[in-house]
Order: structure tokens, then C-alpha cells, then sequence
């Protein structure tokens, strides 16, 4: 017999436990901004961020951003094939990608694959002491371990998106163009004449960038508030790459709303 | 409680009692919730927190593992404190990480990361850069925890002669009683968040105190049970059976 108080109180320390996690997120956002005077002044430690985040996760966005663009192109043929307009093959795909699957793909590939190291690098460092040793010896862990992370993510993540864009444009174009024989010419001047750099392009970079600072703080926090433990690690990192996700759908359901109307 | 200057003391008691929260009061990384924590003429746990930077830079801590970056190599994690707090040039930071390996007998190890070390060798490097600002009081967490004899009489030698070289003031924490006894001026042992005992190394095997010679002679029954507290075991074992 489960006592329905119980469970109502169980519910309200859930929600009310969660609201805070939230603020103390929030909280932890201001933190890094405060102290990220030193991840500009000692550009190394940023740019040794970009790397890690950035450069290392380009193999798997240039190979899924190939997939993604072949996949386009098959699909996009087979439709437009119906209504006897294939040479709008270059538009539908140059425009999936720009706007939607390049941001919200390569922020779901850069959570998994960069935020959930950041994560796990972060949370060892809090269960081995090192944070506490850092900040022992008066280096303020934030400044010299967090911002740099956080600024290397929200760098490498717009870059990502525009190298899986442009992945996945080259993959539509070898499918449509070189496989089945679309028009060379008008898959290209379709494409140009049909992308805007304001409405489209930078939209979408706005996106990547919402999603790269979205993702890093969510890794990041994740990790600086992980248990210290190997069961508190491993549950943080879950947690990385399912907060992400949610967020980076949820986000681009709300800037997708606010930025296309509908062309006039 | 009392720590004087040039010495190197040592806090006992069991563990789980609050040994390490009390250097983390002293390192101003917990605040207490009553009393105060003075250090020179500073009020460590009143202080903000750029004046707890200041003066943590004259403090070195030796964690109980070390605490070593792992992403870096051992000479980087050594020059780590020299690079963030002084605007020296490489070529010095060399020379003086190089000294410091030196005074731990670690000299020749300064290219390997801290995964390729053994426990002893890691907190040695730690010692190294605990030590590396010439700090004019040094904190140790646990040194002794999980160390082979050999390099338990290392570390040991090792605090007492680096506080001396230093001129520095070390508090150690510890239930490592025989090697402890060796090397430091005074002991407080603590048990249940209170000062049980205190008094220099010759004064505590003398002690008749039974908690203090339960400790020193590591008895396993005392004024510190060995039992857990249980509900009695006549409710446990046999529930259903009265009194009587």
C-alpha cells in the first residue's frame, strides 16, 4: 500500500531538489564569467581546450556529417523525383543542414563525444583531490581548470556544426550529382540563389553557439558537482549526455520558433 | 589547541573523527561552526577570499594521495605552484623544481607522469611541490596511509627534515602512532571532536590515559569500542521471545 503523502513528498523534494540544481547551475554560469579573465589572458590553456574538444571531434563529425549529407541526397532525390524537381536537390539539402541538421546533430555528436569527457576529466579530478589541491594552493580551480574547458566547448562547437554542414552538403552533392546525375549546374545555382547568409546561415550559427555554450556548461557543472566517487562519475556522465540532448532539442524547438517565420 | 612556530605536530585519533575537517579549517576550505582559527596574527576563518588566497600561498598541503595533476609530468606538477604565483623565467623554474625533486631524492624522475609512479614516489612529488613556494606552514593529510615500511620511514624523515631546512611549522594528521612518535614535538590526540590528549612523544608512551594507551598500544577494545552501537543482542536474535 504506497502512502499517497509520502509520494507527494516524495514528488515536491524531486521538483524542489531539481529547481535548485538549476539555480545552482545558474550560479555556476556566473562563476565561470567572473573568473574567465585568465582563459583570455593565458590563451594556451584555452586553445589546449579546443584541441581536446574541438580537434579531436573532427573525424567523427566530418565521417557523420558525410552520412548524413548521402542520406539527404537519397531521400531528397526519391521525393523530389515525384514532383519532377530534382534540381532542388542542392536547396533541400544545403538548407536541412544549415538550418537544423548541422547544429542539432553535431551538438548531440560533440555532447556525446566531448562533453562526456569533459565531464569524466572534471569529476576525476574532484574524486583524486586535485581540485582541492589546486585550490589549496591558491589557484582558483574554476579559473584555471573550468573556464578554459567551458570556452574551449563553446569555440569548437559553431565550427563543428559548419564542418558537418559542409560534410553534409558534399555528401547530397556526391549522391545526387555524381551517382544519379542531377544537373551539376543546378544543384549549385539553386543552392546560392535559395540560401540566405542573414535568415539561414547566420541563424544557424546562432544555434551551434547556443548549443556549444548549453553543452559546455552542462558538462562542465556536471562534473564539478559530480559525487566523488566511480559510481558518482559514471552517473554524471550519463547525465551529461541525456541533459544535453534534451537541451539541444528543447533549445532548438524555442530558436527555431523565434527565428523562421516563413519566408516573405 | 596550540601549534608553535618551528614545529612539527601531530593530530591523532581514530578515524572518522574529524582529523582532516580540522585541517580543512586551518587551509580555510571549511568554515568552522564555532570557534576560530588563527594562524600568525590572521583570522583564517574570517577572511575573504582573496585574502585566503594570499595567505594560502605561504601554505603547502600534502594530500592524502597526492593529489598529483595526472595530466601533467611530474617536473610540471612541481613547477605548478612556482608558475601561477611568481613571474620567474623558465631556466629558474628549472633549476628550483630540479632542487626540490632533489630534496625528495626524486631528481631523476622529473620526466614521468604521475600514473608511472608508486604510491611512496607519488607523494614524495607531492611533498616536492607542497614544498615548492617555501611555505611557512605545511599540512599533511594522512602522509603515511598506504605506504610500505620503506617508504613509510622516507616520508617520515623526510616531514622532519624538511620542516627543519625549511624553517617552516608542519601539522600533520595521522593514526599512524609508532612512525609519528619518531618524528614530531608534540601530539593532541582527538576523539569525538574534543581533546582527549596532548603531550610530547615521551609523555604519551608514558601516558596511563586508557585512551591514549588503547591508541598507542592498538588495542581492540577500550574506551573506544570495537562494538558498533546495536540494539542488544538478545532483541536481535531472538525477537519473539519475552523478557524474563
Amino acid at each position: 500500500m504506497v502512502d499517497p503523502a509520502a509520494l507527494l513528498r516524495k514528488l515536491g523534494h524531486s521538483v524542489v531538489d531539481r529547481i535548485w540544481r538549476l539555480g545552482f547551475a545558474a550560479r555556476f554560469l556566473f562563476a565561470i564569467l567572473r573568473f574567465s579573465g585568465a582563459s583570455f589572458r593565458r590563451l594556451p590553456l584555452t586553445i589546449r581546450e579546443v584541441y581536446f574538444s574541438g580537434v579531436l571531434s573532427l573525424l567523427i563529425i566530418s565521417v557523420s556529417g558525410l552520412f548524413v549529407g548521402l542520406v539527404l541526397g537519397l531521400q531528397g532525390y526519391e521525393t523530389l523525383q515525384r514532383y519532377g524537381s530534382t534540381e532542388a536537390l542542392g536547396i533541400l539539402v544545403a538548407l536541412s543542414l544549415v538550418r537544423e541538421l548541422g547544429p542539432v546533430v553535431a551538438g548531440l555528436l560533440f555532447a556525446s563525444r566531448a562533453g562526456s569527457s569533459i565531464t569524466a576529466e572534471i569529476g576525476l579530478m574532484k574524486a583524486t583531490e586535485q581540485l582541492k589541491a589546486m585550490d589549496m594552493m591558491a589557484v582558483n580551480p574554476i579559473a584555471r581548470v573550468i573556464a578554459p574547458r567551458f570556452w574551449g566547448g563553446v569555440i569548437s562547437m559553431p565550427l563543428l556544426a559548419a564542418l558537418f554542414s559542409a560534410m553534409g552538403v558534399l555528401g547530397g552533392w556526391l549522391i545526387g550529382v555524381v551517382f544519379i546525375g542531377v544537373d551539376d549546374g543546378a544543384f549549385w545555382s539553386q543552392m546560392q540563389a535559395g540560401v540566405d547568409f542573414r535568415y539561414d546561415i547566420v541563424n544557424g550559427v546562432i544555434k551551434s553557439f547556443v548549443f556549444g555554450i548549453a553543452v559546455s556548461l552542462i558538462a562542465v557543472f556536471e562534473g564539478y558537482d559530480s559525487v566523488p566517487t566511480a559510481e558518482g562519475v559514471s552517473r554524471a556522465i550519463t547525465r551529461t549526455v541525456v541533459t544535453s540532448a534534451l537541451a539541444i532539442l528543447a533549445l532548438d524547438f524555442v530558436l527555431t520558433s523565434f527565428m523562421f517565420r516563413g519566408t516573405s | 589547541m596550540k601549534i608553535p612556530r618551528g614545529k612539527v605536530v601531530a593530530i591523532m585519533g581514530g578515524s572518522g573523527c574529524g582529523k582532516t575537517t580540522l585541517l580543512r579549517c586551518i587551509g580555510g576550505q571549511l568554515k568552522p561552526t564555532g570557534g576560530r582559527v588563527r594562524l600568525d596574527k590572521h583570522r583564517v576563518s574570517e577572511m575573504s577570499h582573496d585574502d585566503l588566497y594570499r595567505i594560502r600561498r605561504q601554505m603547502g598541503m600534502l594530500f592524502q594521495f597526492g593529489a598529483l595533476f595526472t595530466d601533467m609530468s611530474v617536473f610540471d606538477n612541481v613547477a605548478f605552484p612556482i608558475r601561477e604565483h611568481t613571474d620567474m623565467s623558465e631556466e629558474m623554474i628549472r633549476d628550483l623544481v630540479l632542487m626540490k625533486l632533489a630534496a625528495v631524492g626524486l631528481r631523476g624522475a622529473h620526466g614521468l607522469m604521475p600514473g608511472e609512479l608508486s604510491g611512496g614516489m607519488a607523494r614524495r612529488v607531492a611533498l616536492a611541490r607542497a614544498v615548492a613556494l617555501d611555505p611557512m606552514l605545511v599540512m599533511y593529510d594522512e602522509p603515511f596511509t598506504g605506504l610500505d615500511p620503506i617508504a613509510l620511514g622516507v616520508i617520515g624523515q623526510l616531514i622532519r627534515k624538511l620542516n627543519d631546512a625549511l624553517g617552516a611549522t608542519s601539522i600533520m594528521v595521522t593514526h599512524d602512532v609508532q612512525e609519528s612518535l619518531l618524528i614530531v614535538d608534540y601530539i593532541y590526540f582527538i576523539s569525538g571532536g574534543r581533546i582527549v590528549a596532548e603531550g610530547t612523544p615521551d609523555d604519551l608512551r608514558a601516558s596511563r590515559d586508557p585512551f591514549v594507551h588503547q591508541f598507542v598500544h592498538a588495542e581492540v577494545d577500550g574506551p573506544v569500542r570495537f562494538d558498533y552501537p546495536a540494539p542488544s543482542a538478545r532483541d536481535e536474535f531472538l525477537p519473539g521471545v519475552a523478557h524474563g
